[in-house]
């Protein structure tokens, strides 16, 4: 656990701070820190990890850190107690189809905002910024009534369908997205797009075959992070969706009867929604750092 | 912070630089004037049609909501409704009644929550990126181990904090008072007073890998020579972060923590998996609160001046801290 060890930096984080031995004092306060700070986040994951093994006595009664007996039964009850393969596929239309639309959409505005200059730019920003702020519920209330409005005068249901649920996580993944973006554009070189110009592409042209090119680990960071946040809405999930639609967000609490809750079963579920999106998370984790780099911190 | 400050850097071979004159996207192929202006508009069109229709209108309409007399009977036809001037925004900050007392105390409440979640996650992220910032043996796996909490779906966490907690068959009292004696009989974490506890534990445990891989990012852009001009100097580990890494990062800290208060203050998803439709009084978040108004209680009008307020608040917080910080920027850089 020497930081004098002369390896050369191993990924782009790694910035050795300075060339003499660290103290003692140093050593033992980092070795204290982090190994508190791991048990504290690896608690809930070992929890749910091994809570989703057990059996259901195991769960119901006083805490045990060690399973009874192991069982994988909760990972096959799952999918049965409540239609969770149905909430899977809801989960992942309507995550999947709102960073599809605010990625798409963010990369033309931001190309706009970052390469060009035209009047109502800077108020175009300031808004985009500025909703990214505002608390969920208040878009809650005046989106549930205008999506009941427009079903009842056309017929169309926007409340509790896919496509209703998708238009109001706009509301968070789109601000952001944009915003992101823009950093993201701009630390691209313009010279780049530039001799694009020169030589003859268009300006779309330019955007698809210079500037999001080289712009991907932004492009890639925005989609992950938009789809993460997709995933994990609770409040328009529960207030949005009926039988039919219902994400994960909300069918995970059927595992709460009446009379009990299957712990386990819950745990399970809980591991089965997880791993996608903490593998893809952790995949794609050095684009996401890049592009906090590029658009958060500067 | 997100404008185009680049100035024209590419006068070389060029006779316009294109993209810092009104419409000098010139492609050879693209000659017409008009076209070239529009351009950016044309671009930005679908942004500003679902920005139009998810955030303005809406908020249009809630305003509107606000000054209106709704409750279950009359939100069937909303706009229809009568008008009661500023009646909810009266009942909302009225604090000798009922629904102004509650609201003042969610207020509160979440601010306490919000400086304690901000001040713990920046103070966790901090510390962790700065002693991450030396390699070391196992660094590459603690570094991915602390992503986790960031990574995993805000309810599956939260569900697992809420079992953690339970009172009969939880892993808190099971160690806290099974294990350790600490207290007399098993708590109520997720009802009373303690549910402020808890909510801020989970709050902390999911949020400090943000100020985590903020900060990192942040270490990234210290100039190595710093650290060598003030080793050679002879300033050890711990005044090297005191005098050069904690300064370095204040621009960073800045954005980071404005960031983490709109998030913290805003959140609806923990209090929602933790507690429940109701949180407990102790722990009753501001849009929780508000949620409850609009959707329980089926005072419509009511929360929509609630929600108006919020963002009122937090509007001027933001921009007095915006303010605060850009203005302390300045004078640091002269």
């Amino acid at each position: 656990m020497s930081s004098t060890a002369p390896a050369p930096p191993r990924s782009p984080m790694a910035a050795p701070r300075s060339p003499m031995a660290a103290p003692r004092s140093f050593l033992w306060a980092r070795r204290i820190f982090l190994t508190l700070l791991t048990g504290f986040v690896l608690l809930p994951v070992y929890v749910m990890v091994s809570s989703s093994l057990k059996p259901l006595q195991d769960v119901s009664g006083t805490f045990r850190w060690l399973p009874s007996g192991l069982t994988i039964r909760p990972y096959i009850d799952i999918w049965s107690t409540v239609p969770l393969a149905d909430y899977f596929v809801n989960s992942v239309i309507v995550a999947g189809a709102a960073t599809v639309c605010s990625v798409v959409i963010a990369v033309f505005a931001a190309y706009a905002v970052s390469r060009y200059r035209f009047r109502g730019k800077r108020v175009f920003t300031v808004t985009v910024l500025s909703t990214q702020m505002f608390p969920g519920i208040l878009f809650l209330l005046p989106l549930f009534l205008i999506y009941v409005n427009i079903g009842n005068a056309t017929g169309i249901a926007l409340f509790g369908s896919r496509g209703g649920l998708i238009l109001t996580y706009l509301t968070f993944s789109l601000p952001f997205s944009i915003w992101m973006l823009i950093g993201y554009f701009d630390s691209v070189p313009r010279d780049l797009d530039e001799a694009a110009l020169v030589d003859g592409c268009g300006p779309l042209g330019a955007l698809f075959r210079v500037v999001v090119p080289a712009a991907i680990p932004g492009i890639v960071a925005v989609a992950v992070y938009a789809f993460m946040t997709a995933w994990g809405e609770v409040l328009f999930a529960s207030v949005m969706t009926n039988d039919t639609t219902r994400t994960l967000a909300v069918g995970l609490q059927g595992y709460a009867t009446q009379t009990e809750v299957y712990w386990n079963q819950v745990m399970a579920a809980s591991l089965v929604v997880s791993v996608p999106v903490v593998a893809g998370f952790l995949l794609l984790q050095r684009y996401l750092v890049a592009g906090l780099t590029a658009g958060a911190v500067k | 912070m997100t404008t185009t400050t680049t100035t024209a850097t590419a006068e070389k071979d060029r006779r316009t630089v294109s993209g810092s004159t009104p419409g000098a996207a010139r492609g050879p192929r693209r000659p017409g004037r008009i076209r070239r202006i529009g351009l950016p508009y044309l671009l930005l069109l679908p942004a500003l049609v679902l920005e139009l229709l998810v955030h303005l209108v809406p908020m249009v309409i809630g305003i509107l909501m606000s000054f209106k007399a709704l409750t279950r009977f009359s939100i069937r036809d909303w706009g229809a409704a009568p008008w009661s001037g500023l009646d909810n925004y009266k009942i909302s900050v009225d604090i000798n009644a009922p629904a102004g007392e509650a609201l003042l105390h969610s207020f509160w409440v979440t601010c306490g929550f919000t400086v304690l979640s901000v001040g713990l996650c920046w103070l966790l992220g901090t510390a962790a990126a700065i002693f991450l910032q030396d390699t070391f043996r196992g660094r590459g796996l603690l570094r991915t181990l602390f992503l986790v909490p960031y990574a995993l779906p805000v309810y599956t966490a939260v569900i697992t904090w809420a079992f953690m907690f339970q009172h009969d068959n939880g892993l808190v009292n099971h160690v806290l008072h099974d294990q350790l004696g600490l207290t007399d009989k098993p708590s109520f974490w997720l009802i009373g007073d303690n549910s402020f506890i808890a909510l801020l534990t989970v709050s902390v445990w999911k949020g400090w890998p943000f100020a985590f891989l903020v900060v990192m990012a942040g270490l990234q852009n210290i100039p190595k020579e710093l650290y060598e001009a003030a080793a050679l100097d002879g300033a050890g580990m711990w005044q090297q972060i005191r005098r050069i890494t904690l300064p370095s990062l204040r621009p960073v800290n800045q954005v980071l923590v404005l960031v983490l208060f709109l998030w913290t203050f805003n959140d609806f998803n923990t209090p929602y998996v933790l507690f429940g439709k109701a949180a407990p009084e102790a722990a009753d978040l501001i849009s929780i609160h508000v949620y409850q108004t609009t959707f329980a209680t089926w005072n419509f009008g009511t929360g929509s001046a609630m929600s108006v307020l919020l963002l009122l608040f937090l509007l001027v917080v933001t921009g007095l801290y915006l303010l605060l910080t850009s203005r302390r920027r300045k004078t640091a850089d002269v």
